[in-house]
Order: structure tokens, then C-alpha cells, then sequence
């Protein structure tokens, strides 16, 4: 119980509350709301705010259990997002024994890198040492044909579904002086891009005509990423007291992890609708696969994390 | 042997990651054989894993005797999978194909259902091959039989053939309508259609 701080208790009380409010919402448009054509939108609704209650679960239990609970989450979801990632490519039968250093070298291998603290090596595994190996190793194999094109496409997987994710955990690396356990700052990293995402999609839903990018996503409107990102934003910088920032420093990293979210967002629907699919997978009921969820946090984790290591670390 | 069998379930379907879809179809307990295409050692348990537990409980693989006879997988392929051991036409002594189908036909008896994949060996993946006539031999012995097609995509990727150590993919497996046998349908028409009716769920 010793990873119990006061803050990180208080913070997940209102996710509780908010929570039991979206439950509420969802119930009341259930049997309010009799129109055939809304029925899928409600009913998705339901689904989504059932998984969060899920999500939200297995995120406190974690963080309570310390930070192996984190990286062995974060760990698995790296897996289950690279094998979403490499079902989309056109990989050969070559590329069978690089994809098992991917998955079961490279992807445990930064995270211990994590566990064990050693910052030097965990920033550089995946872009110089896996960049160097994935196509040598394919090289090996033999198999020449679109070479270039199967070795990029597994390093930008790496890169993403590896690197870019591993970053949420590794906060718990960061030592800031008079701030206590970071897990508080992963846990408002968290909260501020899935908030975001959250309040993009109610936001778009209540008021959306405008679409910002009709060939990507039909569903992204102007309306919603204002209003999202403005709501998101305003909620991070309330929430400063569970960050070493002032609250104007924290309005203004929100507004940062909320705009590389929509970026990741934006990105990672690309790459969907190039490869001709509306979801990643379907582990997560009524949201996709788990890259269709973590698309924003892959793009802000990064940058916040050296915001932070920049600005507040000694 | 209960508690084994789900787990054994459980554990494919999460490696396989399965995406089981029953296009036109649904589950049905009645006596049915479910036939597949084969690219990878793990296509029998996930096919048998994916469907529902009170069906899966009933449905015995067709499997090769040379591969399974041995030491644990055989005791796993005999207690938990109940497997219908046939023996393949490259074994030596070479062996009388009626017997296989009478050895089929017994291990259904009136309501256990089998898998059975037709090609006789495991592709590449790309192409399914032409059938063996077991598929053909067992309808004339049980003309009124259900044969629901399944398709199963990305195996091949996850363990592909000469590999033995497994990469995790999204895997697909498609459910088709139930076919039978006509009633003067020669050999050749009916492996044909039954290979058709299969191959067009790939990309459903």
C-alpha cells in the first residue's frame, strides 16, 4: 500500500465519478433515445464506457502494485499493438525469424531497460540498435524482394508500437526533485490524452459539421477538436496539483500532449486507411484494437516525457 | 480433462488472436464435419478452440497417424482431443484408404462431428489445394452429412511450415454455409465445389 499517495487516491476518485456520470448518461439515452438510427451510436457509447470501466481496473491495479505492474502492462500492450501493426504489412515468410527478435527480444528488452533505470540505453535501443538489426537480419534471410519496403514498415512498427509507447512507463524513471513518485505524472499523462480523445469524440458527436480531414477520418470534426482539445486542456491544468508544474505550465503541457495525441490520431488512421481497415483489432469491446486506443498516446508520450526530463529533472 | 480442454482453448485463441466470424451460418450441434484449409501445425486447435464449448466438446480432428504417434502429443491428441488417428497414403505398409473411412465413420457414430482438412498436407498459404476423395468417400457412406467450410487466414504467418518457434498475428477464421453431397454428383464435381465453397470465404 506504500504506492498509495494522496494525490494519485484523489485522482482516481474522479475517474471513478466520472465513470459512474458517463454510466448514468449512457443508461438515461439507453431508454430515453428510441430512434432506430441512433440505436448504433448509443449502443457503442455503452460498449465504450464498459470498456473504460475495464481499462480504468486493470490501470489502477498496476499502478497499486508498483512499477513492474506498469511496465508489464505497458509490455504486453507494446506486444498486442505490434501484432495488430504487422498483420497490416505484407510480410514474407523471410521475415519470420526477425519478427520473433521484434517481438520477444527487442520489445521485453527495452522495458527492462526501463526497470533497471539505465536512461542511455533505453533511448537509443530501438532507433540505432533494432534499426540496424531488423534489416541486416533480413538480409540474412535472403529474400530481396520489396526489401526496402519490408524492412521500413517493421522498423516505423518498432518505433511506434515499441519506443513511442515504452514512454508512458518510463517516466517512472524520472527523479524530480521535491515531487515524490512519478507515478502521479504518468497517471496525469494518461488521464489529460484519453480525456482528450474522450471529449474530441462528445464534442464531435454533440456539435461536429465540419470535417478536418474527410479522406482520413470521417469522424474528426472542427467542432470536436476544439472543443476536445480546449475541455482537455482546461481539465490538465486544473489538475496541476498532481504535477511539479504551475498551473499555467501544466495548461500549457496539456495543450501539447493533447495536440500530439490528435496528431497520433491523425497519423495512425492514415496507415488504417491505406491498408483498407476501419480498426486496428477487436480486443477492446466498441473501441478497436489497442492501437486504435493508445494511436494519442504513442505521438504525446514521448514529447512529454522530454518536456519533463528537460525542464524539471535536477 | 475438461478443465484441460478449455484451457488448451483458451491459450490458442490467445495466441492465434482469432477473429471468428459465422458468415451465413451459426453454430449448429447437430453432426457435422468441419473442413479447413491447412498452412500450420496450430490450424486444428484453433479451428476446434473456436467453436463453442458445448460443439468443440463433440468434434474430433482427423489426424495423421505418423505425426501424432508418439509420446505426449499422443496422449494429448488421444484424451483431450479424442483424435480420429488415420493413417496417411505415404505410410509404409501402404494402407487400404477404405479402412480410414470406416475408422472415421465409427468415431462419428451418430453425434460427434470431425475436422478434417482435405488437402492431406499444409500449404504455403497462398493457394488451397485440390482435395483428397476422403471428403467424397465419407458423404457416400453418410449421404445426408453437414460439411460446413472453414477458412483460416494468417496461421501460415504465425507458424509457418519448418518453423518452430511461433510469431504472434491477428488470425481470421470464416465460417461458411453447411454444403452436403448431391445425389448424382460425381467425385471429381463435388471435391471441386467443396474447395470452392471454402476458397470464396477468403475474402469475405
Amino acid at each position: 500500500m506504500k504506492n498509495l499517495d494522496p494525490q494519485l487516491v484523489w485522482a482516481f476518485a474522479g475517474v471513478l465519478g466520472l465513470l459512474a456520470v458517463s454510466s448514468l448518461i449512457g443508461l438515461v439515452l439507453k431508454t430515453a433515445i428510441k430512434k432506430p438510427e441512433a440505436q448504433a451510436t448509443i449502443s457503442n457509447l455503452n460498449a465504450r464506457i464498459g470498456a473504460w470501466w475495464i481499462m480504468s481496473a486493470i490501470f489502477a491495479l498496476t499502478l497499486v502494485i508498483g512499477p513492474v505492474g506498469s511496465l508489464v502492462l505497458f509490455g504486453l500492450m507494446s506486444l498486442l499493438a505490434l501484432r495488430e501493426y504487422v498483420t497490416l504489412l505484407p510480410t514474407r515468410r523471410a521475415d519470420h525469424r526477425t519478427l520473433f527478435w521484434a517481438f520477444f527480444i527487442f520489445t521485453p528488452l527495452q522495458y527492462c531497460l526501463i526497470g533497471i533505470q539505465w536512461y542511455g540505453m533505453f533511448a537509443i535501443l530501438i532507433p540505432v540498435y533494432a534499426f540496424l538489426f531488423v534489416p541486416t537480419r533480413m538480409a540474412i534471410a535472403g529474400d530481396t524482394g520489396a526489401f526496402l519496403e519490408r524492412a521500413s514498415t517493421l522498423q516505423w512498427g518498432l518505433m511506434i508500437c515499441i519506443y513511442c509507447l515504452s514512454y508512458t512507463p518510463a517516466l517512472l524513471m524520472l527523479k524530480i526533485p521535491n515531487y515524490g513518485r512519478p507515478a502521479k505524472l504518468m497517471l496525469y499523462l494518461v488521464l489529460v490524452d484519453q480525456l482528450s480523445d474522450v471529449l474530441q469524440y462528445v464534442w464531435g458527436k454533440l456539435l461536429g459539421r465540419h470535417k478536418i480531414a474527410p479522406v482520413i477520418s470521417p469522424n474528426k470534426t472542427w467542432e470536436g477538436f476544439v472543443g476536445g482539445i480546449a475541455t482537455a486542456t482546461a481539465i490538465g491544468a486544473a489538475l496541476w496539483w498532481m504535477t511539479p508544474f504551475s498551473p499555467a505550465v501544466a495548461a500549457t503541457v496539456s495543450l501539447t500532449i493533447t495536440c500530439m495525441g490528435f496528431a497520433g490520431g491523425l497519423t495512425m488512421s492514415a496507415i488504417k486507411r491505406d491498408r483498407g481497415v476501419k480498426d486496428y483489432g477487436t480486443l477492446i469491446k466498441g473501441h478497436g484494437g489497442i492501437l486504435d486506443r493508445m494511436d494519442s498516446m504513442c505521438f504525446a508520450a514521448p514529447v512529454f516525457f522530454h518536456i519533463v526530463r528537460y525542464f524539471y529533472v535536477r | 480433462m475438461n478443465l484441460l480442454a478449455g484451457l488448451i482453448a483458451g491459450a490458442a485463441r490467445l495466441i492465434s488472436g482469432v477473429n471468428v466470424r459465422w458468415i451465413d451460418s451459426e453454430p449448429d450441434p447437430r453432426q457435422t464435419v468441419y473442413f479447413a484449409n491447412h498452412t500450420s501445425h496450430l490450424d486444428f486447435v484453433v479451428l476446434w478452440s473456436s467453436l463453442p464449448a458445448a460443439i468443440r466438446a463433440r468434434a474430433r480432428p482427423v489426424a495423421a497417424q505418423d505425426y501424432w504417434e508418439r509420446g505426449l502429443r499422443w496422449a494429448v491428441a488421444v484424451n483431450v482431443f479424442h483424435a480420429v488417428l488415420v493413417a496417411r497414403r505415404q505410410a509404409q505398409p501402404a494402407p487400404d484408404p477404405r479402412e480410414a473411412i470406416d475408422h472415421m465413420v465409427e468415431a462419428m457414430g451418430s453425434d460427434n462431428s470431425l475436422i478434417l482438412f482435405p488437402e492431406g498436407t499444409r500449404g504455403t498459404g497462398e493457394e488451397v489445394a485440390a482435395f483428397k476423395s476422403g471428403l467424397y468417400y465419407l458423404c457416400q457412406r453418410k449421404p445426408e452429412l453437414r460439411l460446413v467450410p472453414g477458412y483460416l487466414s494468417n496461421l501460415n504467418r504465425i507458424l509457418p511450415k519448418g518453423e518452430f518457434l511461433p510469431v504472434p498475428f491477428i488470425s481470421r477464421l470464416t465460417f461458411g454455409p453447411p454444403i452436403t453431397l448431391k445425389a448424382d454428383e460425381s467425385k471429381a464435381e463435388f471435391l471441386e465445389r467443396a474447395r470452392e465453397t471454402l476458397c470464396r470465404l477468403r475474402n469475405l
